[in-house]
């Protein structure tokens, strides 16, 4: 009688497991609020807190002569940028972390941001590139070298691309091309005064242009790996029984990598290098729901937006009248939880 | 009987010829460390004599050369000859100790640390040399001990420390990265010296806070060497061959922390050698005594080689530790792909 | 040669951070013989060795030498009386054999000084003892195994200590080599009369080479004395949890342990 129960028990959670993980409705819910909470904080908070009434002057564009609208609607674009920028750190954080079967693997820890920035400074000192549009393409192409050459390295040797060869590759990469960069900028006064800004992440420079730029990409990123996300939770189990699956493993991998790279390397490219957001959306989002692939790209890119855009606002807020950029926010939250992540995993994993 | 005795001869020569190369190998550097300080003297816009240096050091007056040589030169010489020396010998400490070529004072962010504490004080609180030397020490100190408490636990990984110094120094590098952002127009050159490390300005007055902690530190770690060389054994070992390991752990760790934050409050961290200096001092001079002073020649001859090419090799000069950073950085990746291969990590 | 020693344990109480794992021990080595310590697999045997190696201080109680607890000892003091050969000692990069047998010198060495003649005779004679002179010049990397643990014996012997702790020297090694390290051991014991402690997990190798067997269970000294009269079918049982027969040693007359299994036993033997 027990173990019938048992049984009955065993197959309704295997059941639950194969379709929607627990409490999945309510986080999602939470989610949203969080969301939309988040939304208005970035649009009502700042150097300047504005008014109920300027907040709806600036979204419905009446009364435009007012201060407190025009602070909104810079602000309105900041946010979606802000957001843009958040979704695609967090898909490009679940896709690299879940290709290379690696807790650790982070565009910023890989040095996929460095690859960008050499890319765009080679560009703008020695080919006159001025353009966002042109520059993307080149941190494009930057991070996906780096991120081949990275993978490369780490994955040399027994036990494939464990953490910590991962992570010394990549700080040994990062080190080297900053070097490069540091060596190409130095003669010229205006590449070193533009890439002064550029070292820092940052929203602040987010334009209704720039997110025109990015919406493409983003779509292309986002939509690739929500159609790998089934396949890609076959490989989480292993090549052999992703291969029995039918998954071809070496082409899900190409796919799932390239969507990571054009998602972290436009970022890089239009906001400079912000650290540790995929590292953090995922990690949370996997701790709350588990590790469907089919949940937890949706919830990390919701993560990734929501913890971005409220660490611009408190960079906002903390760096009042000026602001503290977000990717200075942000290597304040992550790196607490790298090392965590660190003290937390056993010897053996690392 | 014979026999036994032809073989212990042969026992004793391999150990005197190895010893013997350690001399050779360390008069070597120190005489290449000579001449490239002689270069750093005799080269730059105008090139004078040796005659006219010589008599412009002994504190003959010669018009022209009397500036070029004792306010810009030599400064600058001596805090690359120090630096260079500091970096060397702090890194081949931290690499031995911790029994691996990765674990130098940049990855473990201890040199973040100091970068840090010193920019803080030069650009925000505009404070004098002294208080920035004492900062970034105290910077430093600060560093190793967060790092000590965070890598404490049920087992010591060496890689688990590595990462927690990833993560540390990201922060770090954060927070100089906004003081620079913020820091007005003028200053930025002296802020940029933050990011790459640089001899560029360097002052008699600058240096000698670093000269005094090398002179006082030096020796002592030189005289831990013998103790050093027991502590790669293993902790157990080392302790049945009579070594209080905890207490010297610590003597190591301070000592070299001192003298690696002195240098970096001077010239900024100049990549690469504390990383490169001790592997190279191994790989010429072999394993069978203390390589703490080749290791600092090393870095010397480094720091000053590079300087003199970022400052003559091309038609922009470039601070030194872009050039140590584009010499030291194949290395590392080299020395990865030769670690992971051999299943070292 | 011989050395007249007294090396105790004193009421010992030690473990690691708040677990304690011995429970009050109460031994002494005898002089100038093989000592083995046995025991089930986190019985307590290595703590032991450790604690009364110096590498773990005693929560309670004291390990002595000569009557003098032995943390009361300037480092490099008791480093010439006392050796330690640990499970897994580091190779440091690109080091020599001599070299590192060399390294072994240092408790002899004081601050600045040299190599004296002593040092350099006592290297050569611990290589020629360890039959190791061979490969005096070779780096550490291109011996195999059971070469490299003779070499990390030789270390130890460089040291000149007369007593010897060595933890489970025989782990990792073929059975070949085994032997051959107990075999040289034993004779670092006759012709200097090096009073020598060890942990083995072998229970018949302990049996044949040891003078002296120390009992360990949970903690505590089970049982101690020669191995001809403590070994019995009765102790087995009670320090590893193992039903046996115990024969006498063909060869060497000491006991030899032969275990019951559930299977593979004959009719009527059970």
């Amino acid at each position: 009688m027990i173990k019938l129960k048992n049984n009955q028990y065993n197959s309704k959670k295997k059941k639950l497991d194969l379709h929607v993980p627990k409490y999945f409705p309510l986080i999602l819910t939470i989610g949203f609020i969080l969301l939309i909470v988040t939304i208005i904080a970035s649009l009502v908070l700042g150097a300047r807190v504005v008014s109920f009434q300027e907040l709806m002057d600036g979204l419905f564009y009446q009364n435009q002569d007012s201060y407190g609208a025009n602070v909104v609607q810079k602000r309105i674009s900041r946010t979606i940028f802000s957001l843009c920028c958040g979704v695609a750190l967090g898909v490009a954080g679940v896709l690299m972390q879940t290709v290379t079967r690696n807790p650790l693997a982070d565009p910023s820890i890989l040095g996929v941001n460095t690859g960008a920035a050499l890319f765009v400074v080679v560009g703008i000192s020695f080919f006159n590139i001025t353009t966002a549009s042109q520059y993307i393409w080149l941190a494009l192409i930057g991070a996906a070298v780096t991120a081949v050459f990275v993978f490369g390295i780490g994955s040399m040797g027994r036990g494939g691309a464990t953490p910590i060869k991962l992570v010394l590759a990549g700080a040994a990469t990062t080190a080297a091309l900053s070097s490069l960069v540091t060596a190409i900028m130095i003669p010229s006064q205006y590449a070193m005064d533009q890439f002064r800004y550029w070292q820092v992440g940052s929203v602040g420079s987010g334009s209704w242009d720039s997110i025109l730029l990015f919406i493409p990409f983003l779509l292309m990123g986002v939509l690739i790996a929500f159609v790998s996300a089934p396949a890609l939770n076959a490989l989480a189990l292993g090549d052999d029984v992703a291969s029995g699956l039918g998954v071809r493993p070496g082409v899900l991998r190409v796919f799932a990598i390239c969507a990571g790279v054009i998602l972290c390397g436009v970022t890089t490219a239009l906001a400079g290098p912000i650290g540790f957001i995929g590292l953090l959306a995922t990690h949370a989002m996997r701790l709350v729901i588990g590790p469907d692939l089919r949940f937890l790209i949706p919830m990390s890119a919701l993560a990734g937006a929501i913890i971005l855009t409220i660490s611009d606002v408190f960079g906002r807020l903390l760096g009042s009248p000026g602001e503290l950029e977000v990717g200075i926010v942000t290597a304040f939250i992550g790196a607490p939880i790298l090392i965590l992540l660190a003290k937390r995993s056993k010897v053996r994993s690392l | 009987m014979r026999n036994q005795t032809v073989e212990s001869n042969f026992i004793v020569k391999g150990m005197r010829q190895r010893r013997r190369r350690w001399i050779f190998v360390t008069s070597l550097l120190s005489i290449l460390v000579v001449i490239l300080c002689g270069g750093m003297l005799l080269l730059g816009n105008t090139i004078y004599p040796v005659d006219v240096v010589i008599r412009t050091l002994m504190g003959e007056d010669i018009a022209g050369a009397n500036f070029a040589i004792n306010t810009i030169r030599l400064p600058r010489m001596i805090t690359g000859l120090f630096a260079g020396f500091a970096f060397g010998v702090a890194g081949y400490i931290f690499q031995t100790m911790l029994r691996n070529p990765l674990a130098n004072p940049n990855i473990l962010g201890i040199t973040s640390g100091s970068s840090v504490a010193a920019v803080f004080c030069i650009i925000v609180l505009h404070t004098s040399n002294t208080v920035v030397s004492i900062a970034a020490v105290v910077g430093g100190l600060i560093t190793v001990i967060v790092m000590y408490l965070l890598s404490r636990g049920r087992s010591f990984s060496i890689g688990r420390l590595i990462i927690i110094g990833i993560g540390m120094q990201a922060m770090l590098d954060a927070v100089i990265s906004y003081l620079i952002l913020k820091s007005a127009q003028q200053d930025i050159a002296v802020a940029l010296r933050w990011l790459s490390g640089s001899l560029n300005g360097s002052k008699m007055s600058e240096v000698l806070p670093l000269i005094l902690i090398v002179v006082v530190f030096t020796p002592i770690l030189l005289a831990l060497g013998k103790q050093l060389n027991m502590l790669e054994l293993g902790e157990q070992m080392a302790t049945s061959l009579g070594i209080a390991t905890d207490k010297l752990r610590i003597t190591l760790i301070v000592s070299a922390v001192f003298i690696i934050a002195i240098a970096t409050a001077t010239t900024g961290p100049i990549a690469f050698v504390s990383f490169l200096a001790g592997p190279i001092a191994n790989r010429l001079v072999g394993a069978s005594a203390s390589n703490i002073l080749p290791a600092g020649l090393v870095g010397a001859n480094l720091v000053l080689f590079a300087d003199l090419i970022g400052q003559f090799a091309f038609e922009y000069r470039f601070p030194v530790g872009v050039i140590t950073g584009l010499l030291g950085a194949p290395y590392l990746i080299y020395l990865l792909i030769r670690m992971n291969r051999k299943g070292e990590l | 040669m011989s050395n007249t020693h007294v090396f105790r344990a004193e009421r010992l109480v030690s473990g690691y951070d708040h677990k304690t794992i011995i429970h009050g021990i109460d031994l002494e080595i005898p002089q100038n013989k093989i000592s083995v310590i046995i025991g089930a697999n986190g019985s307590g045997k290595s703590t032991l060795l450790k604690t009364m190696a110096k590498l773990i201080k005693p929560t309670e109680g004291d390990v002595t030498l000569d009557g003098k607890a032995i943390n009361k000892y300037p480092p490099k003091e008791l480093a010439r009386m006392l050796g330690l050969l640990p499970q897994s000692p580091v190779v440091p990069d690109g080091i020599t054999v001599a070299d590192l047998v060399g390294r072994g010198r240092f408790p002899h060495q004081s601050l600045f000084s040299g190599w004296s003649k002593q040092d350099y005779e006592a290297v050569e004679e611990a290589m020629a003892f360890m039959n190791i002179t061979a490969f005096a010049n070779h780096d550490i990397d291109e011996l195999s195994g059971g070469q490299r643990q003779r070499v990390w014996i030789a270390m130890a012997l460089a040291q000149q200590t007369d007593i010897l702790l060595l933890d489970e020297p025989t782990t990792f090694l073929d059975i070949t080599y085994q032997v051959e390290i107990l075999d040289l051991l034993t004779n670092l014991n006759r012709r200097y009369g090096t009073t020598i402690v060890m942990v083995l997990h072998d229970i018949n190798l302990s049996a044949r080479y040891a003078d002296h067997i120390f009992a360990v269970k949970e903690g505590k000294l089970i049982a101690e004395g020669k191995p001809t009269e403590v070994l019995t079918s009765d102790l087995v049982k009670t320090v590893f949890d193992l039903n046996c027969v115990v024969i006498p040693d063909p060869i060497s007359d000491t006991p030899l342990v032969i275990p019951k299994g559930r299977y593979h036993v004959k009719d009527g033997d059970n």
